[in-house]
């Protein structure tokens, strides 16, 4: 029991992690009402892919991936650079999105004068009435 | 012999180019209308440029192109096809001086409306006349129920608007159903190419499948306003007169029935509906059908329903002799479909300029109208008889006929039921003509005779048809009609 | 390396360069965006038509990013299926950035510059999809074009803020699955490449990881297109947004996904993935018959014209993935394999796009929204209610139409693939029957039901005035109403002559599909 427990989730606690908050985001852009915690809840999942990205090119013990032709040679073992760098345009394209999401709470908030999501309906459906 | 020739195009191509002068011409009624009338007449001219060939025994070709591999979309002309365009082409013609009349009389809507969709109509029946493969069929057909949606819903009354929409939802229904016998047909059987004797590779398919395929054909060809989804017909009596005249006498319930009588002949073939056991089923629906609808049109008191009704009976009369699977019944069939037509568009032409003239549509009310309208109670009289089968009309040809079918495939039943439909049908027209003509006139319009007989333009083609409907009992050859029957009873071989 | 080959590149770089080029200018002339935005899709059109004469003459494109060989670099790669999205996509575009100029001015006066500016964003990210051969890229071009459509569905304000809200909140959840999914590939495979994934994959087949990273992919990707049931973001973003931007969302923005999607499944992964490990495909089916039958239901039950089509573009998908569902199955040479599908992608475009102009037209003229305001319509704009009524005989599938055409194909397809397959037949035939329902409805509406007061048999009533969009509006619409039937003929006609589409044969060629033996 207490070796299943090591191997399968103490072994590899940051794919659990990540998993755990890409469900407490996921929770949060479904079931909250509050626009702005669907947000959170959006950058909550986003980061937790973010962070299994990263933790997918690490290695234990690795080296900056800054080496050269000698230093492989002598058993230097190095960080894989790529899932970083693709992390970073991801962050991007999550910040832009984040972004445009802000900008539309706060356009529907001068609208509105709220931003639960359920007041908002309801509003509307009293203009369409 | 397959003759390539592009009069068919032509002769298609007539109501198109129709249609696109009536559009332009729509402020000037005088040219719009003799654009129609040209067009009229040229399409039936050169339709009949093509009998000579077919009774050579040839059959005119005109491919358009292949749509899919051994389906082309195209034409092919053979004895059957040409019947019904005939019909179609000739009646056209007359209905189209009707409508003249008609709609100046009642100073009627949206007329250029009106004849531009007419046009449209005329071409989907001639396409689905002159139709060579089931596809083909299948693209006219869907033209004709889309061209005369505007037709029925013309008057744009409420109760226009629910007939127009019953049409379009039985009729678009049904058409789902053919294009599914369609594609059934091309996977069971590689092709769907008319057929003399049907097409061979068909009968490979397993029995129960072929059963299927029947019902959704049938289904598929609600235009025959078979039993029990006849009720759109009614319904769709609401359109203008000639409208009704033309399209649910002749072109619409036509191409239906013509239909039908394609896939059982030439898609089925003669011979493995028998093996099936189908005819019995055909015989069945058309037998209830007759007999049912001769029964509720005795109920009817508007004249247009009750003429609609008769027209679901006398349909079946088609169906009937189809379904007899033997020479004389097909005969019968192919002959009540030009008989028919000019029967029934007779009394529809009646009917419409009983409303121009005297503004009735109930029987009731015709009391005594026999003497003030007296050439178009004739004219009735002429079109009730025929429709019972009594000689000198037409109708007595091919009751003949269907009776000698039933005498062949040995059924007094069925012979029975045609007879007991005769006599329905008798009963339900000469309480009509018994009114006009004996009843004392009641109200105080006929006194002054303040009606009269309708316009020249609605009385010269009633009267015409009318006379046609006894030539064609005196000289059944007219037009080679009895010519090319034979042509196309000899032509479906097997047990024929 | 001939000029051609630089194309796939330059599509993308005219494109973005133009968006900030629009926002620059735009401070100093605001008339200038229109200008430069059709001028950049009219050469990206150009330049896609060549690219499709490039592929089908010589041969595949590829082109190296910096000249970095894959899989290092980044690689764009054209063949058949690229390239005929790509001449769809904009063709379309094109479309409707004519019909925009007009429309634009009367909706947004305000935000015409920003307007153009997302738009060649949004067409950039399109476009991006198509041309690229690496996935992770294909992540960022499917965030771009989303990020733009966010905005423009959203640029007419008040609800259109909450159906973009809601679109961003659920689209960034699917582009987030579509991440995780490259994330696990990479873990195992180490490269991003799809040409490289597909050669390194094949023994990992079995790995439970690359069959969840499918899985990934297949539901991210479901979203972004809006297959049922996970089409909630659809009614609304589709009808609030400004109504070319419907016509792009709803005629090619969700087959962009598709697309991916198909790219995904065939050059990512094989044929042989798909049958004999996540046989997912005929769950797929299952799902898109149903997205047929309820989105049709729902359409009938929309009063609002634009929710209307909004629906029925959701039952549209189920026809495009109904197809792509069967295309494992089938092996016909003609309604084999990918062809119902891509065809239905062309004959949607065609008549969505057409349908949402025509909308957009009558919100123009006189802010007509509901289906009940358009009594009698067809008087006052006759040649706008032609093209609707085309493009809904088209929907409806009356021969010879684009509809008709995908219906036939599709329903042989699914005779071809047998089995219990079959019952898809009564499916898109009972979805035909809820087509003419709901569109019959709004022809109906237009030319026969009369205004208050107008009599039977008036001949002397006044005629009413026609009273028509503008040329710029009016000539986009009537194109793509003609295409409609033009397509739908030559679809019927060239197939059989040539023995089958050339391109969609390449596709098919190209994946191993629509022929094989079960």
């Amino acid at each position: 029991m207490m070796e299943w427990l090591i191997e399968e989730l103490f072994a590899k606690y940051n794919y659990w992690i990540s998993i755990v908050l890409m469900l407490i985001g996921f929770y949060a852009m479904i079931a909250k009402d509050n626009l702005i915690k669907k947000i959170i809840g959006l950058n909550i999942f986003q980061t937790a892919i973010f962070l299994f990205y990263i933790s997918l090119g690490d290695i234990t013990g690795g080296t900056e991936p800054i080496v050269s032709e000698e230093m492989i040679a002598q058993g230097y073992v190095y960080v894989n650079p790529l899932p970083h760098v693709l992390i970073l345009t991801a962050i991007v394209v999550g910040v832009a999105t984040t972004a445009v999401a802000l900008a539309l709470v706060i356009l529907m908030y001068e609208e509105y004068g709220t931003i639960e999501e359920s007041e908002i309906i309801e509003l509307e459906r009293e203009r369409g009435a | 012999m397959i003759v390539e020739s592009i009069s068919p195009l032509l002769a298609i191509l007539c109501p198109v180019i129709g249609s696109i002068f009536v559009a332009l011409f729509g402020k000037w009624p005088n040219i719009r209308e003799c654009w129609t009338m040209l067009a009229a007449i040229l399409q039936c001219l050169i339709v009949f440029s093509m009998v000579p060939t077919i009774l050579g025994g040839d059959i005119i070709k005109y491919t358009f192109f292949t749509a899919f591999p051994n389906v082309d979309f195209g034409f092919s002309i053979d004895a059957f096809g040409l019947i019904f365009a005939i019909t179609a082409s000739f009646l056209w013609i007359l209905v189209s001086s009707y409508s003249i009349g008609y709609m100046r009389g009642l100073n009627e809507h949206a007329q250029t409306r009106y004849y531009f969709f007419f046009c449209w109509a005329i071409f989907g029946a001639v396409g689905v006349a002159f139709a060579g493969n089931l596809l083909t069929m299948f693209v006219f057909y869907e033209i004709l129920t889309v061209s005369t949606y505007p037709l029925v819903a013309h008057d744009q009354t409420p109760e226009a608007l629910f007939a127009g929409r019953k049409y379009v939802a039985y009729l678009l229904t049904s058409g789902c159903f053919f294009l599914a016998a369609v594609i059934l047909t091309y996977h069971f059987a590689g092709t769907t190419d008319f057929t003399n004797g049907g097409i061979p590779n068909l009968a490979e398919a397993s029995r129960g499948a072929l059963m299927a395929l029947f019902a959704i054909s049938l289904l598929g060809f609600m235009k025959a306003a078979w039993m029990p989804f006849h009720s759109w017909l009614p319904t769709a009596m609401a359109a203008p007169t000639p409208v009704s005249a033309l399209l649910h006498a002749v072109a619409v319930v036509k191409a239906g029935v013509f239909g039908i009588v394609r896939v059982v002949c030439y898609i089925y073939g003669i011979d493995l509906m028998s093996d099936l056991g189908l005819g019995v089923v055909l015989a069945s629906i058309a037998a209830f059908t007759m007999i049912v609808a001769s029964l509720m049109a005795i109920a009817q008191d508007n004249l247009k329903k009750r003429l609609a009704y008769s027209t679901i009976s006398q349909l079946s009369y088609i169906l009937f002799g189809v379904a007899l699977l033997n020479p004389m019944g097909v005969e019968g069939a192919m002959l009540h479909v030009p008989f028919h037509a000019f029967m029934k568009i007779t009394l529809f032409m009646c009917a419409g300029a009983i409303i121009v003239a005297s503004g009735k549509t109930n029987i009731s009310e015709m009391k005594g109208l026999g003497r003030v309208m007296p050439v178009t109670m004739a004219a009735f009289a002429i079109g009730a008889l025929g429709m019972s089968g009594i000689p000198p009309v037409c109708g007595f040809i091919s009751k003949w006929y269907l009776a000698l079918g039933t005498l062949e495939a040995h059924s007094l039943i069925l012979l029975a039921v045609l007879m007991i439909s005769s006599l329905l049908d008798i009963v339900y027209f000469f309480p009509i003509i018994y009114t006009a003509f004996f009843d004392t006139p009641e109200g105080e319009e006929f006194g002054n005779s303040r009606i009269k007989e309708a316009s020249i333009f609605m009385l010269v083609p009633l009267t015409l048809t009318a006379i046609f409907s006894i030539i064609f009992c005196l000289f059944p050859n007219t037009f080679h009609i009895m010519d090319l029957v034979k042509l196309a009873v000899a032509g479906l071989g097997g047990g024929v | 390396m001939l000029i051609v080959e630089h194309l796939p590149v330059l599509l993308i770089v005219i494109s973005m360069l133009a968006a900030f080029t629009i926002l620059i200018v735009g401070w100093w002339n605001k008339k200038t965006s229109f200008f430069i935005s059709f001028a950049t899709i009219l050469v990206q059109f150009v330049m896609s038509i060549f690219i499709l004469r490039h592929v089908m003459t010589v041969g595949t494109i590829y082109y190296w990013f910096g000249g970095w060989a894959p899989p290092w670099g980044i690689e764009y790669v054209i063949d058949a299926l690229n390239a005929y999205v790509l001449v769809i996509l904009l063709a379309l575009s094109l479309i409707c950035v004519t019909y925009s100029k007009r429309s634009i001015e009367h909706e947004l006066p305000d935000k015409i510059v920003s307007f153009y500016a997302l738009f060649q964003l949004l067409v950039t990210g399109l476009c991006g999809v198509t041309v690229t051969g690496d996935i992770f890229n294909m992540y960022v071009f499917v965030e771009i074009f989303s990020l733009a459509a966010y905005a423009l569905i959203a640029s007419r304000g008040k609800i259109a803020l909450k159906a973009s809200f809601t679109y961003l909140v659920l689209g960034a959840l699917g582009a987030c699955f579509f991440l995780l999914g490259i994330g696990f590939l990479y873990s195992v495979t180490g490269t991003l490449n799809m040409h490289d994934l597909s050669i390194l994959l094949p023994p990992l087949y079995g790995n439970r990881v690359v069959q969840a990273a499918f899985v990934f992919f297949t539901v991210g990707l479901c979203v972004k297109m809006a297959l049922f049931p996970v089409h909630t973001w659809l009614p609304d973003a589709h009808s609030f947004a400004p109504s070319e931007i419907s016509a792009m969302l709803s005629g090619i923005i969700i087959e962009v996904s598709t697309y991916a999607f198909i790219r995904v499944c065939f050059s990512v992964y094989s044929l042989e993935f798909i049958i004999e490990y996540v046989p997912i495909f005929d769950f797929l089916c299952l799902v898109a018959g149903l997205g047929i039958i309820i989105g049709s239901v729902l359409a009938i039950a929309q009063y609002n014209l634009k929710r209307m089509l909004a629906y029925s573009s959701v039952s549209q998908m189920g026809y495009i993935m109904l197809a792509v569902g069967l295309s494992v199955s089938t092996h016909h040479a003609l309604w084999g394999g990918l062809t119902p599908a891509l065809m239905h992608i062309l004959n949607h475009a065609l008549m969505k796009g057409c349908l949402f102009l025509v909308a957009g037209a009558f919100i123009y003229k006189a802010e007509l929204w509901n289906i009940s305001d358009l009594q009698g319509l067809a008087k006052k704009m006759p040649y706008t209610c032609a093209a609707f009524t085309l493009a809904a005989i088209s929907m409806i599938g009356v021969p010879p139409s684009v509809g008709f055409v995908s219906k036939v194909y599709i329903i042989l397809a699914c005779l071809d693939a047998g089995g219990w397959k079959i019952i898809f037949v009564a499916v898109l035939l009972l979805s035909t029957l809820l087509n003419l329902v709901y569109f019959w409805r709004v022809i109906e509406m237009m030319y026969m039901k009369r205004g208050e007061g107008e009599e039977g048999h008036s001949h002397s009533s006044s005629p009413v005035k026609v009273d028509e969009i503008p040329l710029s509006m009016l000539i986009p619409v009537l194109t793509l109403a003609i295409l409609c039937i033009v397509v739908g003929i030559i679809w019927l006609m060239e197939i059989p002559i040539i023995g089958s589409f050339p391109i969609l044969d390449r596709v098919n060629e190209l994946f191993g599909l629509g022929v094989y033996a079960p």
